[in-house]
């Protein structure tokens, strides 16, 4: 059912996430945003064959927020890393049915922490890192919203 | 559905609604004709005025019948900061205000919108359990001192002013004293003559009467500056044909409340220590405002490492209905100033939790509110990445 201010899609997945949990020893890990302004997202990620085998997550924050972790888990399941990158926020919102313009961010996070994973990867196997990857996290670095 | 939201609003009584009933199209009178369709009217009105006045031992001549809360907040410190207005800037002088951090945005934004045009606001800081200190009101007050305007209780944490002695405080120096009693209205005692109130606002939504009407006590003698101009309704202070259905609706709310307001007061106070000692035996949980001077229905939690927001909307898909003051609730993302006010940290103000219990509430819903709480914060920990 969908609620006044959340699209049928977004209660779905805030209701019964997909892919939630810890990931044991995951090959790549993004961890983004901070308690201060009110979303924590964690995004486990196993790679085979350059490809996302296995993800999961673990996300504090409001209904928006953890509809956004679980459809993007969906989403780059089985994609490549350089598919998997292409993922936007807006993407996300769409998949989702929409999202109020305030809860936009949430969605932002979600992308933000799946290139984290994703970059966290090449730097534990000591990959050369994409440009423009490196430049997200780099910009995210300095926001303070990657950890 | 379990409603545990009696501050937002609260279900018209059906004594109040079979009241108001033929004050749609059959007894449509205005209340100013001379006519007897109008004088009917006017009775229905003037009956329901000394119910309203009886709740709070004023003299039915001291009730403004207005749209609610808002609007009576609004007519009381604008009201009074436009009597002297003029005069004060004859003189070249600021009126000055003051009021708490806490209080509610009618009040607040009131307040800053006055600021705006040439009147001085002090905002009194509160204690960590939302107490305003009478001391530090005798402080603030200086000779351009106009206005004092401190809740009868806080609508978010349930914490009771001591009214009392601030209007003891504010009598001595002259100052008018104004309480927003729309949390205490019909649910606590007020005796505005004991006390020495000089304005105090209520709704009538808030006791089970309907939306879209309410009061401004105004003690006699007491001025204050239109804020509608019109046909002189009100004592002139607030034109406009009176809402006589709301009215009457508003009247008979105060009667029953008059009437079960002791009994119902302690039953809630019981449900409310019951629903507050078991919530708190789940780790990383707090109770926000003051532990027993607080509103008898009022629950206002903390719970570490989860979302208000989230956890509002699962309560909701199991039949319970909460509020929180989490700023991802709100339009504007922004925490709720009441809760930072006593001091928690944004971070801490994510995790907020209001039950605000009300008439129909049951020992029942209480414990299976106590269950439905402990298991969806124990579900929303676990999907948090940070330790518990």
């Amino acid at each position: 059912m969908a609620n006044g201010l959340y699209s049928e899609r977004v209660m779905k997945h805030f209701r019964k996430p997909h892919n939630l949990g810890k990931m044991k020893d995951p090959d790549g890990v993004g961890k983004i945003g901070n308690r201060r302004c009110g979303d924590v997202m964690w995004i486990y990620i196993r790679v085979k064959a350059n490809r996302i085998a296995d993800i999961r997550f673990q996300t504090l924050g409001c209904a928006a927020a953890i509809a956004s972790s679980s459809i993007l888990t969906d989403m780059a399941k089985g994609k490549s890393l350089e598919g998997a990158i292409k993922i936007t926020s807006k993407g996300l919102a769409g998949e989702l049915g929409g999202l109020p313009p305030v809860k936009l961010h949430c969605s932002v996070l979600a992308a933000d922490a799946l290139a984290e994973a994703i970059y966290d990867y090449y730097k534990r196997r000591k990959k050369p890192v994409p440009k423009g990857l490196q430049k997200r996290h780099d910009t995210l670095k300095e926001r303070g919203e990657s950890h | 559905m379990i409603y545990l939201d009696h501050a937002a609003t609260t279900p018209v009584a059906k004594e109040v609604l079979k009241a108001m009933e033929p004050y749609f199209s059959q007894m449509y009178g205005n209340a100013s004709s001379l006519h007897s369709p109008g004088q009917e009217a006017r009775k229905a009105m003037e009956e329901a005025r000394e119910s309203v006045a009886k709740l709070i031992n004023a003299d039915p001549d001291e009730i403004v019948f207005t749209s609610g809360g808002t609007e009576s907040d609004n007519l009381a410190i604008n009201g009074a900061g436009f009597h002297v207005f003029a005069r004060f800037r004859k003189e070249g002088k600021k009126p000055h205000i003051i009021t708490s951090r806490i209080e509610h945005p009618a009040i607040l934004e009131t307040c800053r919108h006055l600021e705006g045009i040439g009147f001085e606001v002090t905002y009194l800081k509160v204690d960590k359990e939302g107490m305003v200190d009478p001391k530090e009101l005798e402080k603030a007050i200086k000779k351009t001192t106009i206005l004092a305007s401190i809740m009868h209780a806080n609508n978010e944490i349930g914490t009771i002013e001591p009214i009392g002695e601030i209007a003891k405080v504010c009598r001595k120096h002259l100052v008018l004293f104004h309480t927003d009693a729309v949390q205490t209205f019909g649910k606590l005692p007020i005796d505005v003559k004991k006390l020495g109130i000089d304005l105090l606002s209520a709704s009538g939504h808030k006791l089970y009467g309907p939306k879209g009407v309410g009061c401004l006590y105004v003690r006699r003698g007491v001025k204050l500056a239109p804020q509608a101009h019109g046909g002189g309704h009100e004592k002139g202070i607030r034109s406009g044909t009176e809402n006589i259905a709301g009215i009457v609706g508003f009247g008979k709310a105060c009667e029953l409340a008059m009437g079960d307001m002791k009994k119902e007061s302690s039953r809630l106070e019981n449900l409310r220590k019951r629903l507050v000692r078991e919530v708190l035996k789940m780790p990383n949980s707090r109770l926000n405002g003051h532990p027993t001077k607080r509103l008898p229905g009022n629950a206002n939690f903390t719970f570490d490492f989860i979302e208000g927001e989230s956890l509002l909307l699962r309560l909701d898909s199991r039949g319970i209905a909460a509020s929180t003051g989490s700023a991802c609730s709100t339009k504007k993302l922004a925490p709720s100033h009441v809760l930072t006010a006593i001091g928690l940290k944004v971070e801490e103000t994510h995790g907020s939790l209001r039950l605000t219990l009300g008439r129909q509430t049951k020992g029942k819903d209480i414990d299976f509110t106590i269950k439905a709480i402990r298991e969806e914060v124990e579900a929303l920990r676990k999907m948090s990445p940070l330790k518990r």
